[in-house]
């Protein structure tokens, strides 16, 4: 199953599942839920934080936080 | 009538929440920390008809009522507790109209609190060009509120909102979501335990623990109620999100429409340069460079002003009050000491300035967004960057700026190493020691003093970065890579909000400093025109040089600098001198370097006390500057006390020590420890008596 961290620059999918225990709760209420579509806006050099929108919200999140987000490639 | 109406301004960060909290107080607002904790509190009062005043409450910035921080752990406090003296009478939810889905969780939650509510959708202004419309009858049906459209371009609305806040009784306070289909099973046996309590109450208290501890949960505890396990809870607040996300989509999906080819353009085409991976640390550099250019070049032109008013204020002092002790202390030590602080103001202010403008634009998200991969390399998080910068105006603010770094770690670490950064304080100590030690001249086009400053600002950062690096290693806390960040939309900076910051960290500022500056010349004074022993009552049997020949200005000088020298200031002086010899200080700046822990900017005004009380040179009561005394004196054998060597390792130790009462307060409230300050103070102090020894051991 893909990850939110393989998404690339400018990719659209959906997200699958975010249940694993390390997600914050925070990122859940920005509206990282399964079934919202997410995109990837800008990747930050060097492996840093990903710039994505999800649901209308613009969030930067770390590659370690994104690689525990399944999600499902249009 | 007396009555005052409580009301609490409550939403997301960035969604303009203060630019209404100004709109509706303006300038009639204070700001103080809430006890033991050092959260912001803002409260300003808003006057409405017939008498009727509004106490409002600007509570900190949250996503949601499931604390993450401390911050937003103290709104749910608030929210929770009846009987405190600021629970609202009514909650105002301000909500970004660009982001309403999301903005709705934290309305309904505070709904289902039964805190009568209102709803301001701000920025409505930008609706248009968003291609947003809204149903506002079928919106405030459904959600069953009142709705106020506001915007930072008018002013229409603040009347509007007063109206609401009056009738306040006439305002729904029926919650939103049942909260037992969440599920029903758990939620049930919930209320049968308690069925006193509201249940959307009790779930938020029994959560509490499961991001942030604090809100009593003992009650429950002590019942025979099973508490679920971490996870199980996390699952359940995952099931009230998704719930809560469903019934605002209906709701949006009558009540508002996008037409979303209007929305992007603006925001990409900027983000595409700002986080370039190139092009964005170039601008952010010379972003960075532009304002410290800017703040010497637009600060120096007050500060000169400052500076001369001052002077000319201790001089009028000593010309027209009838000359004596007492006068010496106010113009020497008291106007002289504030002047001292009152000319940071100008920097200060432009820094403070600069960075709400910063922040407010938005851009300062794309800095930490650009910064985070390499900050976590030294330990640090790509939020420390905003206290690292606000840490060159006062570490204070700085402190309290690390609150959202999420991994504690990286927060401590942070904590720990911003006192390094060469904040305002020590400008005055660095200037004066500068104009004394280093010459005036040029190399190459560049000035020596102003490469001697640009240095120690340098100093200060790597010596942040390289104790971050240390601290990293050393420290055995697990450190969890959690990093979550909402990228705000660009927009213009209100004029009058940096203002209100500006405005009330400067005022901050002076009237803290101003405070100890006042103590401590005081204290000062006494102790260096009291004293026991002969040789202080009678200084004159005690002067080596022949009476006969010297003038009596000379006798003056002498006597003076006997009594100085045996007063208990001198006493105390001269036994703490041989911990100084060795960095090549005199007994004098040993006691400018101890009162200087109080605070660094104490320094000057201390020194001018101790200078001025053995200087009789009020001949045409014209005063002389702090300046040339210190570069007149000399030790015992005549040899000058201010040389390149002293000098230099009177800066370094400056630039090390850690010399701020305020800052230890403060890590020690935001640690929750002792351990944090006391260690932190040992070892800066120790580090900076350690490195001016070996500068001062290498260049005398």
């Amino acid at each position: 199953m893909p990850k939110l961290s393989d998404l690339k620059k400018g990719e659209q999918a959906k997200i699958v599942d975010v249940s694993s225990q390390e997600i914050p709760i925070k990122l859940l209420e920005m509206g990282c839920l399964p079934g919202n579509k997410v995109r990837l806006i800008q990747q930050a050099p060097f492996k840093g934080p990903i710039y994505i929108e999800i649901n209308g919200s613009y969030v930067a999140i770390r590659k370690e936080t994104a690689r525990l987000i399944e999600i499902e490639l249009n | 009538m007396s009555k005052q109406i409580k009301v609490a301004l409550i939403g997301n960060p960035n969604t303009g929440k203060t630019s209404i909290f100004n709109s509706l107080t303006g300038l009639n607002q204070k700001i103080a920390n809430y006890p033991g904790v050092t959260v912001e509190k803002k409260e300003g009062v808003c006057k409405l008809s017939r008498g009727v005043k509004a106490h409002i409450f600007d509570l900190p910035g949250t996503y949601s009522l499931n604390a993450s921080s401390m911050d937003e752990n103290l709104v749910v406090e608030l929210l929770l507790n009846k009987n405190h003296k600021d629970f609202p009478d009514l909650a105002i939810i301000v909500s970004d109209v660009e982001n309403l889905k999301r903005n709705l969780i934290l309305f309904t939650q505070v709904k289902d609190l039964e805190i009568p509510t209102v709803l301001a959708i701000n920025m409505s202004d930008r609706m248009k060009y968003k291609g947003i419309e809204l149903d506002i009858e079928k919106l405030e049906k459904k959600l069953d509120t009142k709705i106020i459209l506001t915007t930072n371009r008018t002013k229409d609305w603040v009347g509007e909102v007063k109206n609401l806040i009056e009738n306040y009784k006439d305002l729904s306070s029926k919650i939103f979501l049942d909260t037992s289909i969440i599920e029903p099973e758990y939620f049930n046996k919930l209320k049968n335990i308690f069925p006193n309590q509201q249940l959307y109450k009790l779930w938020v208290v029994i959560c509490q623990d499961v991001n942030f501890s604090n809100v009593s949960r003992q009650e429950i505890e002590n019942s025979d109620f099973e508490i679920k396990s971490t996870s199980e809870l996390k699952r359940l607040q995952q099931k009230e999100t998704i719930k809560r996300y469903q019934l605002i989509n209906n709701i949006l999906k009558e009540g508002q429409t996008i037409d979303s080819s209007k929305a992007q353009g603006f925001r990409a085409k900027i983000d595409k340069v700002l986080t370039h991976k190139f092009f964005g640390y170039v601008i952010f550099l010379m972003i960075l460079m532009a304002i410290f250019q800017t703040i010497y070049e637009w600060a120096s032109i007050p500060m000169d002003f400052i500076d001369s008013s001052f002077a000319s204020l201790a001089d009028w002092v000593k010309i027209n009050l009838p000359s004596g002790a007492m006068t010496n202390l106010l113009a020497d030590g008291i106007i002289t000491g504030i002047g001292g602080i009152v000319i940071f103001i100008p920097q200060i202010a432009f820094l403070f300035m600069f960075i709400s403008i910063l922040e407010e634009s938005g851009y300062m998200s794309r800095v930490v967004f650009l910064t985070d991969k390499t900050m976590q390399k030294f330990g640090l998080s790509g939020k420390s960057v905003v206290p690292l910068i606000s840490g060159v105006a006062c570490a204070i603010p700085a402190i309290m700026a690390t609150r959202n770094i999420e991994s504690w770690k990286e927060r401590l670490i942070t904590i720990l190493v911003t006192p390094f950064m060469t904040c305002a304080a020590r400008l005055p100590v660095y200037l004066i020691i500068i104009a004394l030690v280093i010459p005036d001249e040029k190399i190459f086009g560049l000035n020596y003093q102003a490469i001697a400053l640009m240095s120690l600002y340098l100093i200060g950062f790597i010596t942040a970065l390289l104790s971050s690096l240390i601290l990293t290693k050393i420290l055995k806390i697990k450190r969890r890579s959690i990093f979550v960040m909402e990228m705000p939309n660009y927009k213009f900076p209100r004029i009058k909000d940096v203002f209100y910051t500006v405005f009330e960290k400067s005022k901050s500022f002076v009237v803290e400093a101003g405070k100890i500056i006042l103590a401590i010349s005081v204290i000062l004074w006494v102790l260096a025109t009291n004293g026991i022993g002969d040789k202080f009552e009678n200084p004159r049997n005690y002067i080596s040089e022949n009476i006969e020949e010297i003038s009596i200005e000379e006798i003056q000088t002498l006597e003076a600098s006997i009594k100085l020298e045996n007063s208990f200031i001198g006493f105390i002086g001269k036994s703490i001198e041989p911990v100084f010899k060795p960095l090549g200080y005199d007994w004098k700046i040993g006691i400018g370097i101890i009162t200087s822990f109080a605070a660094r900017e104490v320094f000057v005004g201390t020194l001018a006390v101790i200078y001025n009380i053995d200087n009789y040179d009020d001949s045409e009561g014209k005063k002389e500057e702090i300046k040339n005394i210190m570069a007149r004196e000399t030790d015992a054998n005549g040899n000058k006390i201010f040389t390149l060597a002293s000098g230099i390792s009177l800066l370094l130790f400056y630039a090390f020590a850690m010399q701020c009462m305020s800052t230890l307060a403060i890590v020690r409230k935001e640690t929750n420890s002792w351990k944090w300050p006391i260690l932190q103070f040992i070892i800066m102090t120790a580090l900076a008596y350690f490195i001016s020894l070996i500068s001062f051991q290498i260049l005398s």
